[in-house]
C-alpha cells in the first residue's frame, strides 16, 4: 500500500518526428505537473484534491487541449468539458459547454459538491459558475494562435473531404479514414508552407504529421491513490478540432472518459465516440470486479478490444499499482509511485 | 435463437395514491405503444427502427415525462434529452438541452447517423435539428398545465436544491408539506406526489437477434437549467450491445454513478449471467441507496424488468405470445 499517481496529456497519432519545440514543452509540463501531484500526495492531501490540483495545472498549460489551449469548434469558439469522480463514494461531477471558466475541473467538483445534480452544461453551467464565484475570463483567453491555425487546417481538410461525401460514410472508421486521406490531400495544396525537395509521396507523410500530427490530441487527465487508499480521477478537454458546436465527447461521461470506484481510478483519452461506445473507463473496473482481473490485465484488455488508434488511458489501484496502456501511436503520460518509480513518456518503449 | 421481444417503460417511482383513472390512462398508453412495437416487429422492422418509433409515440403523448408533457426546469421551461443505441455495432446518438424539437429521440438517431459525433447538446443540437429539417415546435407546446402545477408544488417543497438524502423538514405550513406527510415516499428529494419520474424508454430485440435501446426524458421537475441526467448518457440510462439492450429510469444521479445500463451488459459478458439474473443483480448491487428501474432484452429473445422503487410503468411482450402491462410489483 502506498500512494501512486498517473497523468496524461492525450493519446493519438503522435508522429515519431514530433519536433523538439512541440515535444519538450509538453514533457516539461508533464514533469512539472507530476511533481505537483507527488508533493501533494507526500503532504497527505486526499486523492480527490490531488487530481483536481494536477488537472488545474494541466488546464493552465497552453500546450494541452484543455482550459487555455483548448481546440476550437467549427465556429472558432471554445467549448470545454471536464469530469471528476471520487472512488470510495462514487460521487462525481461533470460540466460541458464551458466558455469562460478558467478551470473547468474545479467547476465539475463544485457541481459534485454544491448541487443535487452530477452534470451541468452550457448556459446553466456558466450561470452556476457565476453563482459560485469561480474565476472566469473572456473566452478569447483560451484561444491560442496555434489552435486558430489548427482549425484553419481542419476546415481546409473538410472542404477537400466533400469529395468523399458521396460514399455516404456512416461508419466512423470509414469517416476517419476519409478524414486522414483528406489531410493528405490538403497538404498537396499547401505548397506555400513547405519546400518540396523529396519525392511527393514521402513529403506528403511528413507534411501531414507536421501540419496536423498532434492537433487532435491533448485531453488531460489525472488519477491518484493516496496513502489511505482513496482513489480519484479527473479529466478535462477542449474536445475535437472543428467539432460541431454543442458536441459532447467522452470526457464528461461517467464510465466513458472518466470513472473511479473502490477498485480503480481511470481517465481515458483518444477518439471520444469510440470511448463512449466501449464505455472504456467503467469497463476497466468491471473486468476487475466481475472477472477478477488485475488492474494491468483489465486495462490492457479494454484497450486491446477497442478499435486500433482510438484509446489510451491511465489507471491506478488502491494498492498503488499504475498502468498506462494505449493503442494509438503515442500518449503523453507520466506516473510516479511511493516506492520511487517514475516515468515520463510519449511513445511505446517497446 | 428466440424470437422478437419488446419492453417499454414510462418511469419508475410511482405515487401509491396515484388516482385510478391516471393509472388506467398510463396502462392504456403503454398497451398502445407495445402494440405499435409488436406490429412493427411483425412487419420485420429492425430493432433500432422499432425503439425509435415507440419512443416517438411516447414523446408525442403528453402523459409521461418526455416530449410533450416534459417536466419543467426551475425557470419553467422545457429542456429535453434522449439517447438511442444500436446493439450490433454499438452505434449511438444522444441529445440534451432540446427546447424546440418535437421528437428528441429522432434527433438522437440523426446525431448517430448524420453527424461525426455521438452527442450534441443545447444550441448546437438545436442548430443541427434545423439543418436536418426535423419537425420543430414552440417550447410552449411541451408545457402542460399539469406540469406548471407540479413545478409550483416542487418550488414550495424547495426540495431539490437540498441534499436529497436529508429529510425535508419544516414544510408543515405549505401545501407540498401536506403532500409530503400524506406520502412519505420520496424520489430525488421530492415528495413522490410531486416528483415526475416518467422518463420513457423502449428496448427491442428483433427476429435477427439485434438489440436496441432508446430513452427520452424531460428530466427532473424544478431542475437547474443545464442539468444533464442519466437518459442521454450511454452506459447510464441507455445501452445496447450484441448481448442486450437496456433502458433505465429513476434517480438519475444514482443511475449515472452505477453506470446502470452498461452493468447489465457487463455482468452478462464478464460473469456469464442470464438476462433476468443480470437485471436483478444490477438493481440489487449497483444502486447503493438510489432508487431506479430498468427494462432489458437479450439477443436470444428474453425480456426482463427490475426496479427497487415503488412501482414502474411498464409493458413487455415477446413473440411466444406473452404480454404484460403493469405498474406495481
Amino acid at each position: 500500500m502506498g500512494w501512486a499517481i498517473a497523468l496524461h496529456g492525450g493519446a493519438g497519432d503522435i508522429p515519431l518526428s514530433l519536433p523538439p519545440e512541440r515535444r519538450l514543452p509538453r514533457e516539461d509540463a508533464l514533469r512539472h505537473c507530476l511533481n505537483i501531484g507527488v508533493n501533494a500526495l507526500k503532504s497527505h492531501q486526499h486523492a480527490l484534491d490531488v487530481v483536481e490540483l494536477v488537472v488545474r495545472e494541466l488546464e493552465n498549460h497552453p500546450n494541452f487541449n484543455a482550459g487555455r489551449g483548448s481546440v476550437l469548434t467549427s465556429s472558432g469558439t471554445v467549448e470545454m468539458e471536464a469530469c471528476i469522480m471520487d472512488g470510495n463514494t462514487k460521487r462525481c461531477g461533470a460540466v460541458s459547454g464551458l466558455t469562460t471558466v478558467v478551470n473547468p475541473i474545479s467547476l465539475a467538483r463544485l457541481v459534485m459538491e454544491k448541487t443535487p445534480h452530477i452534470y451541468l452544461a452550457f448556459d446553466g453551467a456558466e450561470a452556476f459558475a457565476r453563482e459560485q464565484g469561480v474565476d472566469t475570463v473572456d473566452s478569447t483567453h483560451f484561444i491560442t494562435p496555434e489552435n486558430i491555425e489548427r482549425l484553419k487546417h481542419a476546415k481546409e481538410a473538410n472542404r477537400v473531404q466533400v469529395s468523399f461525401s458521396r460514399f455516404s460514410v456512416s461508419d466512423i472508421n470509414l469517416y476517419n479514414t476519409a478524414l486522414f486521406l483528406s489531410f493528405q490531400l490538403v497538404t498537396l495544396y499547401m505548397t506555400g508552407q513547405i519546400d518540396y525537395t523529396q519525392p511527393i509521396q514521402k513529403e506528403v507523410k511528413v507534411e501531414t504529421h507536421a501540419a496536423d500530427g498532434d492537433s487532435q490530441i491533448g485531453t488531460v487527465g489525472c488519477v491518484a491513490v493516496d496513502n489511505h487508499g482513496n482513489l480519484a480521477t479527473a479529466t478535462s478537454t477542449g474536445g475535437l478540432v472543428n467539432k460541431m458546436v454543442g458536441r459532447i465527447g467522452d470526457t464528461p461521461v461517467i464510465g466513458a472518459g472518466t470513472y473511479a470506484n473502490n477498485l480503480c481510478a481511470v481517465s481515458a483519452t483518444g477518439k471520444g465516440e469510440a470511448i463512449i461506445r466501449c464505455t472504456v473507463a467503467r469497463d476497466v473496473a468491471a473486468l476487475m470486479e466481475f472477472k477478477g482481473l488485475s488492474l494491468e490485465e483489465a486495462a490492457a484488455s479494454v484497450v486491446e478490444s477497442a478499435p486500433i488508434g482510438t484509446v489510451g488511458l491511465v489507471a491506478v489501484s488502491p494498492s498503488g499499482e499504475v498502468t498506462m496502456p494505449f493503442n494509438t501511436t503515442g500518449m503523453f503520460r507520466a506516473c510516479a509511485t511511493e516506492d520511487g518509480y517514475s516515468e515520463i513518456g510519449i511513445w511505446s518503449s517497446r | 435463437m428466440g424470437g422478437w421481444a419488446i419492453a417499454v417503460h414510462g418511469g419508475a417511482g410511482v405515487d401509491p395514491n396515484l388516482p385510478t383513472e391516471r393509472q388506467e390512462e398510463a396502462k392504456h398508453l403503454l398497451t398502445h405503444c407495445l402494440n405499435l412495437g409488436i406490429s412493427a416487429l411483425r412487419s420485420n422492422l429492425s430493432a433500432i427502427d422499432v425503439v425509435e418509433l415507440v419512443v416517438r409515440e411516447l414523446e408525442t403523448d403528453p402523459l409521461f415525462n418526455s416530449g410533450r408533457g416534459s417536466a419543467l426546469t426551475e425557470k419553467g421551461t422545457v429542456e429535453m434529452e434522449a439517447s438511442i443505441m444500436d446493439g450490433p455495432k454499438r452505434r449511438c446518438g444522444a441529445v440534451s438541452g432540446i427546447t424546440t424539437v418535437k421528437n428528441p429521440i429522432s434527433l438522437a438517431r440523426l446525431v448517430m447517423e448524420k453527424s461525426p459525433h455521438s452527442y450534441l447538446a443545447f444550441a448546437g443540437a438545436e442548430e443541427f435539428a434545423r439543418n436536418q429539417g426535423v419537425e420543430l415546435v414552440d417550447n410552449d407546446y411541451f408545457i402542460t398545465e399539469d406540469n406548471v402545477g407540479m413545478l409550483k408544488l416542487a418550488k414550495e417543497a424547495n426540495s431539490i436544491l437540498f441534499d436529497y438524502r436529508i429529510p425535508i423538514v419544516g414544510l408543515e405550513t405549505c401545501s407540498a408539506g401536506a403532500a409530503a406527510t400524506e406520502s412519505p415516499l420520496q424520489m430525488n428529494g421530492l415528495p413522490i406526489s410531486v416528483y415526475t419520474p416518467e422518463t420513457v424508454g423502449c428496448v427491442v430485440v428483433d427476429k435477427e437477434g439485434r438489440c436496441a435501446a432508446a430513452t427520452s426524458t424531460g428530466g427532473l421537475m424544478n431542475k437547474m437549467t443545464g442539468r444533464i441526467g442519466d437518459s442521454p448518457l450511454i452506459g447510464a440510462g441507455t445501452y445496447a450491445c450484441d448481448l442486450c439492450g437496456v433502458s433505465c429510469t429513476g434517480e438519475g444521479e444514482a443511475i449515472i454513478r452505477g453506470t446502470l445500463a452498461r452493468e447489465v451488459g457487463a455482468v452478462m459478458e464478464y460473469k456469464g449471467l442470464g438476462l433476468q439474473e443480470a437485471v436483478d443483480y444490477v438493481v440489487k448491487e449497483r444502486l447503493d441507496e438510489g432508487k431506479a428501474g430498468l427494462i432489458a432484452v437479450s439477443n436470444n429473445g428474453e425480456v426482463a424488468c427490475g426496479f427497487n422503487t415503488n412501482g414502474m410503468f411498464r409493458g413487455i411482450a415477446s413473440e411466444d405470445g406473452f404480454m404484460e402491462v403493469a405498474i406495481w410489483e
